[in-house]
């Protein structure tokens, strides 16, 4: 059967509408569990960090602490965001510009006893990069 | 000179882009010239551009450090190709090379547009001087890519050492032609809005524009993919990088806009639809501007800016998209209907195929946005990842891919005829491949697993529309169709494949250590220096070996002076079944050497299955473009 043209912009219609939906629903139920949040150290002093979730650190890298275990992959360093500072430890090639006293994000989950474990470090490619929060906390100071 | 000259043609195109819109809305008077007047202004508007960014060029080239944008960015001992390329590496020339493209495509349009009414064709080109004008404001306002600085330093600080590769010169200029490019789809749906003309007449005039703005995205992307690839070392094709998201938004909104405008032109179907994904589109484009020049991202594509520049283009696109949504609504009521036709046919395949890229837009633009509008509402700093839009994206991408597999066979307006032994060869193939890997692979995730069989299935099904033709009388416009259809079968295939199968290692190793990863023995003979033009490097050499074949592989640690910076240029050796992939790292106190290694099966097809999509592009626009002329002789020789 064809459908009548006065229905068929009716259908297309809801059609659309349905897909729209769809797809907001599909992504509010992605992005319920799935949203990595980002958190700095001083979320993570404050107690507020879950522990086993995975989430985004981000800060500097603290000058000085940036330790290489025996096995020669595996590096450790504590993040700061001015206030607070988290250990993180990492099993890997770290990215290019990573240093001491540059912005890092750490992409990982905080284990129970509040040692950040990273999967994934990414450097921020421009040095005149600062983790977002940086330059609210200079300019509060 | 040089910069000023610049400054005064970007000034001359605006004032042009400003005449042109003037022109088009009617204030010239005179009729019937004043077509010819439009057209003269925006192939003008177009020249005087361009000159502006052959003056930007030219004090790259010359790494006159007076102009700030070049002391910034740019070094005196850097080699020419980045001295060239490095115009568009940066937030000002970026933005130049975006409005030229804006004003080219327009006086393309003026040049060669003739399938338009008079009157359509005038209002098309007011709204894309519309679009150029805004943009030429911004440039001229908040982004003065020709500002002197003074004093003069000695030298330049430097293009960040990511871009410092051959990629950088063709990745931008060939995304933005297909970002841009959507511009003109942009326009003309203004323009049939306005001139209540929607029909296929339009969408015929549409489709040449929106195909070759198309198959430059669908490179771009691909090419841009492989760079992200080879030079961040980290063994990744796509990271769901908010900047590649933006790229991929317009691409969705492009390939439906593709399909829909097929119904359009051939069957006069989804009039209002195919408007609004014209508008969409571009749209979309315009959004992805603004996230990556607005500076609220910072990522490798996002160099910085000053977040004032954000309100602005945020004005813009408020402008722009608000008021062609308006005009939209206004005009929706007077489209008329398009040929009916019913549920299982090809137009219902292509409104399938449309929904589905709609709700997987969808999908990216709120996991896109989402973080940007969370932190403005609550404060809270989110990110949204890999995981996300894996898990939500992927599965509808296969549901579409599978789609693929049936609507090509299926008959305008209504078939009725059994549906089974037509999709058979390419759901037995998949049904196979599934089971195969059942019992051959049994410890893949389900992604990739379905991944393989659709996109195996996907190669037989995307040959059938040949089937039962002459293979001489097919149209290009047909076999296009065929090769970009297989071309996503081959970048699926590749996508699971390297998901599937990849094996990685990661190793602290001395000279002399030996280290498996996949069929290949890696052994680590030595780390040497390296110099370069502007950089020195270690350079580690490594002997791969498999069955009889050897090969060296030499990935290097790049040290840049200008600016001080360290990449990682990893060492990639291409074999018809994969690639390996070798990254050097730091030296321990103990002389060890860290090094990781993947091997990556059939990675390749990812990006020749693009490349296939594009070239599928390129075939149906010149069989379109040489059967129009064909039948314009046509025409002339029956008036004749």
């Amino acid at each position: 059967m064809i459908v009548r043209p006065k229905h068929q912009r009716l259908i297309l219609l809801s059609l659309a509408l349905f897909a729209l939906m769809g797809a907001v629903l599909l992504a509010m139920w992605g992005l319920r569990d799935r949203a990595a949040y980002f958190v700095t150290p001083s979320d993570i002093a404050a107690g507020t960090t879950p522990p086993d979730k995975a989430m985004r650190l981000g800060g500097m890298v603290e000058k000085g602490s940036l330790r290489r275990d025996a096995d020669g992959l595996t590096i450790r360093f504590t993040v700061s965001d001015g206030r607070a500072i988290t250990p993180v430890v990492y099993r890997g090639i770290a990215p290019d510009l990573f240093r001491e006293g540059s912005g890092v994000i750490a992409e990982g989950r905080l284990n129970p006893v509040g040692l950040f474990v990273a999967d994934t470090i990414l450097a921020k490619h421009d040095e005149r990069y600062m983790p977002p929060q940086m330059p609210d906390r200079a300019a509060a100071k | 000179m040089i910069a000023e000259a610049g400054l005064a043609a970007l000034w001359l195109a605006a004032a042009l882009a400003a005449l042109q819109l003037a022109l088009a809305l009617g204030l010239g008077g005179g009729e019937g010239r004043e077509i010819r007047t439009v057209r003269a202004v925006a192939l003008a508007q177009g020249l005087v551009t361009t000159i502006a960014f052959a003056a930007l060029i030219a004090v790259f080239l010359r790494s006159d450090m007076s102009v700030l944008l070049v002391a910034e960015n740019s070094h005196s001992q850097k080699p020419w190709l980045y001295k060239f390329a490095g115009t568009w590496g940066n937030h000002e020339g970026s933005m130049l090379l975006w409005v030229t493209v804006l004003a080219l495509a327009g006086a393309v349009v003026a040049m060669f547009e003739r399938r338009l009414d008079e009157r359509t064709l005038s209002v098309s080109l007011g709204a894309q001087a519309a679009l150029a004008l805004g943009f030429f404001a911004f440039l001229l306002i908040a982004s003065n890519p020709f500002e002197r600085l003074d004093p003069v330093p000695i030298d330049g600080r430097g293009l960040n050492p990511l871009l410092q590769d051959p990629g950088l010169a063709f990745h931008p200029p060939t995304l933005y032609l297909g970002y841009v490019g959507l511009s003109v789809a942009f326009s003309i749906a203004v323009g049939g809005l306005i001139r209540r003309e929607v029909g296929p007449a339009i969408a015929r005039a549409m489709r040449p524009w929106v195909l070759a703005a198309w198959i430059m995205l669908t490179l771009g992307i691909t090419a841009g993919s492989y760079w992200a690839y080879y030079e961040l070392g980290w063994g990744g094709w796509w990271f769901w990088d908010p900047v590649e998201n933006a790229s991929l938004m317009p691409w969705l909104a492009a390939t439906a806009l593709l399909h829909s405008i097929n119904v359009l032109a051939a069957r006069g179907g989804l009039r209002a639809w195919t408007m609004m994904l014209a508008l969409v589109a571009f749209s979309m484009s315009m959004v992805g501007t603004f996230l990556v020049r607005s500076g609220i991202l910072t990522s490798v594509h996002s160099f910085a800016v000053d977040p004032t520049r954000g309100a602005f283009i945020l004005a813009l696109l408020a402008l722009y998209i608000g008021g062609a949504l308006t005009l939209f609504a206004f005009r929706v009521a007077h489209v008329k209907e398009g040929a009916p036709f019913e549920i299982v046919s090809r137009e219902g395949g292509l409104v399938a195929n449309n929904l589905l890229l709609s709700v997987i837009l969808g999908i990216v633009f709120v996991g896109t946005l989402y973080p940007l509008v969370a932190e403005a509402l609550t404060g809270e700093k989110l990110s949204v990842g890999p995981p996300y839009f894996n898990s939500v994206a992927s599965p509808l991408a296969l549901i579409l891919a599978a789609l693929m597999m049936i609507a090509p066979q299926l008959r305008w307006r209504r078939d009725s005829a059994p549906l089974l032994s037509r999709i058979a060869p390419g759901l037995l193939v998949a049904i196979a491949v599934l089971l195969a890997g059942f019992i051959l692979f049994p410890a893949i995730t389900w992604l990739p697993r379905l991944g393989l069989a659709v996109g195996a299935g996907l190669v037989p099904a995307s040959f059938q529309p040949l089937f039962g033709r002459s293979l001489r009388r097919t149209p290009l416009a047909v076999w296009g169709m065929v090769l970009a259809h297989l071309g996503v079968a081959v970048a699926i295939l590749g996508m699971a494949s390297d998901s599937a199968f990849t094996s990685e290692r990661l190793a602290a190793a001395r000279p002399g250590d030996r280290i498996e990863v996949g069929p290949w023995l890696v052994e680590f003979r030595s780390v040497m220096p390296a110099v370069g033009p502007n950089w020195t490097a270690l350079e580690a050499e490594l002997r791969a070996s498999r069955g009889s074949g050897v090969t060296i592989l030499k990935p290097q640690s790049r040290y840049f002076a200008e600016p001080p910076t360290t990449t990682n240029e990893a060492a990639i050796e291409t074999s018809w079944n994969g690639q390996l992939y070798a990254v050097v790292g730091e030296q321990d106190g103990q002389g060890r050497w860290q090094l990781r290694l993947w091997w990556k099966p059939f990675v390749t097809l990812i990006w020749l299955g693009g490349f296939l999509i594009a070239l599928g592009g390129a075939i149906a626009l010149l069989g379109r473009t040489l059967r129009e002329r064909r039948q314009r002789r046509h025409v002339e020789e029956a008036f004749a």
